[in-house]
């Protein structure tokens, strides 16, 4: 009808630079400006994170963790997009983020004790990683993402802020007043929403009925881009232009990385109850790491020692992780106490007093 | 001496604060062009420009949570809540994001950002426009609580807060924006991290704050004409407490009785009742009484006097602790 907008006149495809047998796509249309060694780096980091995620979700099941996010699955949409960041971006994870992480060098127990109980915001140093620390609430990051960027721009800094999330986080309040800031105040943020396809349960066709999450950006007045999430080359491509865009002072970008999460929403999920195992197959034959291989060795860029390397550096990396996790103690409980101020006001200062006298007690 | 209103010091304090440090920031609704719907961010974006004082989109969750972005990475926001009861949608923001990240992230990653609130009820004003919420805070550890109520507290809490480096709720009695005082500015803070003896008085103790404390006044001078000697305390920061000189008073007089305009149920002012009995129950001679808000919605504008304390009803707690 004249003057009504068709939301399905959208287009739904995405941006592939890599077919699922590994081989480029044709006339993709980017420009591919990564070198060899960025191109193993870009790998190495993929097995990094997939090694210690395994571990991690081992060492919940053995009761090391009291719960775990796995990532499996999600490592080619992470590492590609946090592999587009200039060293002095921010990144404002969820809690499933652990490919951003592996790729800024943050200690993986640092934020596995998180997971353990042993302090609400993991160990990691958020300044020098430049990496918020992990929110748990949905969507109230992207708020974070905003204000930082905002921040950066009334600074003059030359910094880029990269909001992640995921599907279901999009129906939030919080992810819209983000958007929303951000494309009035043309703010130098990029939001990265992995639409793994599920929300604990809930699946994306009862998340939205918008036809892209990508599309939600016009909303706001920024662009917006659905890449292949399994596809480390198109999330960096499209992340790449993203940052790019953002530093040159011309806004936020929305990029939906279509993945899919192989694993339980936590350890304490149970996927079988809403999702069939044929569906998991078909996304089990479209893994990012298998794909980006193939390239790889068709390049002639992935010799057998180098896969060695990386493969024995991950079974390294998720061996320190687990003799720095099991039976580590809780840290001193008098921390409680430590930074909820500054300073102590007396009422805590008198509670804290009986707090360290009923542990003497014990 | 000029004469300045309440209003007018929490203006003067904010330029003076954004005259010394280039990282204070202001946003909210209204708050640039406009210069806030009560004035109290007046002609601060004409001298200080956009990128300081930010009219924000209509989101409070939004103002809270990019204050706090822009607190992350070093800047001083102040953020402004247009009225009490639109704060609600920005309370995830403010319980598990602005309160919990010094805690959170063990010290690594504190947030000095002030929430300015217009609060209470007595300006006749439509629904959601009069609430007392200060226990949501007081009730959430990491944030500070603190409300003046005369010009020259205006100012120097406000100062006061701003400098804080820890996220404090600046809650502003909306019905005594315009009250007056002589005022010579900058007011230096001094001890207002005491509470201040408005009064003093033998007979009994009133602990008050905000809009309140003026109320609390007229029935102490009331009172005084019939030889009862009240001795009126306004406590400023409800988060930290100056407990020293609440129970001083209190062991003074021997009776308590809190005045707030919140419905009493859950409130500060039961707060107040347990800790003083807590601390030192041998010292009352009779229980604490509270005067406050009852635990009904908050009522039109027609009907507002019948649930704010007023004079009689202060005086009839009074008798009840002068008489038990």
């Amino acid at each position: 009808m004249k003057g009504f907008v068709d939301p399905g006149s959208v287009s739904t495809e995405s941006v592939q630079i890599l077919k699922p047998d590994g081989t480029l796509v044709p006339d993709h249309g980017f420009d591919i400006d990564l070198k060899e060694e960025d191109l193993r780096e870009i790998y190495r980091v993929m097995i990094l994170t997939r090694r210690v995620d395994q571990e991690s979700t081992n060492l919940q099941r053995q009761g090391e963790l009291g719960v775990y996010t796995p990532v499996l699955g999600q490592e080619g949409a992470q590492v590609g997009a946090a592999y587009a960041l200039e060293p002095q971006d921010w990144i404002f994870p969820s809690y499933r983020e652990l490919g951003f992480a592996m790729l800024r060098g943050v200690q993986p127990s640092h934020i596995l004790h998180l997971f353990r109980g042993t302090w609400h915001g993991g160990l990691f140093d958020y300044r020098e990683h430049r990496i918020a620390p992990y929110a748990v609430p949905i969507a109230t990051q992207c708020l974070h993402a905003v204000g930082f960027a905002t921040g950066a721009k009334i600074d003059g800094a030359n910094t880029v802020v990269i909001a992640c999330f995921g599907d279901g986080a999009t129906s939030e309040g919080d992810f819209h007043e983000a958007c929303n800031f951000a494309g009035v105040w043309k703010t130098p943020v990029v939001f990265f929403c992995q639409n793994n396809h599920y929300a604990i349960s809930v699946p994306l066709s009862k998340q939205t009925a918008a036809p892209t999450i990508a599309v939600k950006a016009l909303g706001y007045g920024f662009p917006g881009v659905r890449v292949d999430g399994n596809d480390v080359l198109a999330s960096y491509v499209v992340t790449r232009e993203a940052v790019r865009r953002a530093r040159r002072g011309e806004g936020p970008t929305l990029i939906e990385a279509v993945t899919y999460r192989r694993g339980p929403h936590s350890t304490a999920d149970d996927p079988t109850r809403y999702r069939t195992n044929e569906e998991l197959k078909q996304w089990e034959a479209l893994d990012p790491i298998a794909r980006f291989e193939k390239y790889l060795e068709g390049e002639g860029v992935l010799t057998p020692e180098f896969k060695e390397q990386a493969d024995a550096e991950g079974k390294e990396a998720a061996a320190k992780l687990r003799r720095e996790i099991v039976g580590a103690g809780p840290l001193d409980p008098n921390l409680l106490f430590e930074h909820v101020y500054a300073e102590r006001s007396p009422i805590l200062e008198a509670q804290f007093e009986d707090f360290k006298r009923d542990q003497e007690d014990r | 001496m000029p004469t300045i209103t309440l209003a007018q010091g929490l203006n003067e304090a904010l330029r003076y604060c954004m005259q010394r440090d280039d990282r204070v920031v202001v946003l909210g609704e209204d708050v640039g062009t406009a210069g806030g719907v009560f004035r109290i961010t007046d002609k601060l974006q004409q001298e200080f420009g956009e990128q300081r004082v930010i009219d924000t989109p209509l989101a409070e969750s939004g103002i809270i949570g990019t204050g706090i972005g822009l607190a992350i990475y070093g800047f001083k926001p102040v953020c402004e809540m247009q009225f009490d009861g639109f704060t609600y949608p920005a309370f995830e923001q403010l319980t598990s994001h602005l309160a919990k990240y010094r805690s959170r992230t063990m010290g690594k990653l504190p947030l000095s950002v002030v929430v300015r609130i217009p609060y209470g009820g007595g300006i006749g004003a439509v629904e959601h426009h009069s609430e007392s919420l200060e226990a949501y805070f007081t009730h959430t550890a990491g944030l500070k609580v603190v409300t003046p109520s005369t010009p020259s507290d205006a100012f120097a809490l406000l100062v006061d807060a701003i400098d804080d480096p820890d996220p404090v709720i600046f809650l502003e009695p909306k019905r005594r924006y315009w009250i007056r005082e002589d005022v010579e500015l900058p007011v230096a803070n001094g001890d207002r991290r005491k509470a201040r003896i408005v009064r003093e008085g033998t007979d009994v103790t009133i602990l008050t704050y905000g809009p309140s404390v003026r109320t609390v006044e007229d029935a102490a001078e009331e009172a005084a004409k019939d030889g009862v000697a009240c001795e009126v305390i306004d406590l400023r920061w409800l988060n930290p407490l100056d407990i020293d000189t609440i129970m001083a008073s209190v062991r003074k007089t021997g009776r308590a009785v809190v005045v707030t305009e919140a419905p009493v149920t859950g409130s500060f002012s039961a707060e107040l009742a347990a800790r003083i009995a807590e601390d030192d129950f041998l010292s009352l001679n009779a229980p604490v009484i509270r005067v406050g808000g009852y635990d009904i919605p908050y009522p039109p504008a027609k009907v507002e006097d019948l649930y704010l304390p007023d004079l009689d009803r202060v005086l009839d707690a009074v008798d009840k602790v002068l008489n038990y």
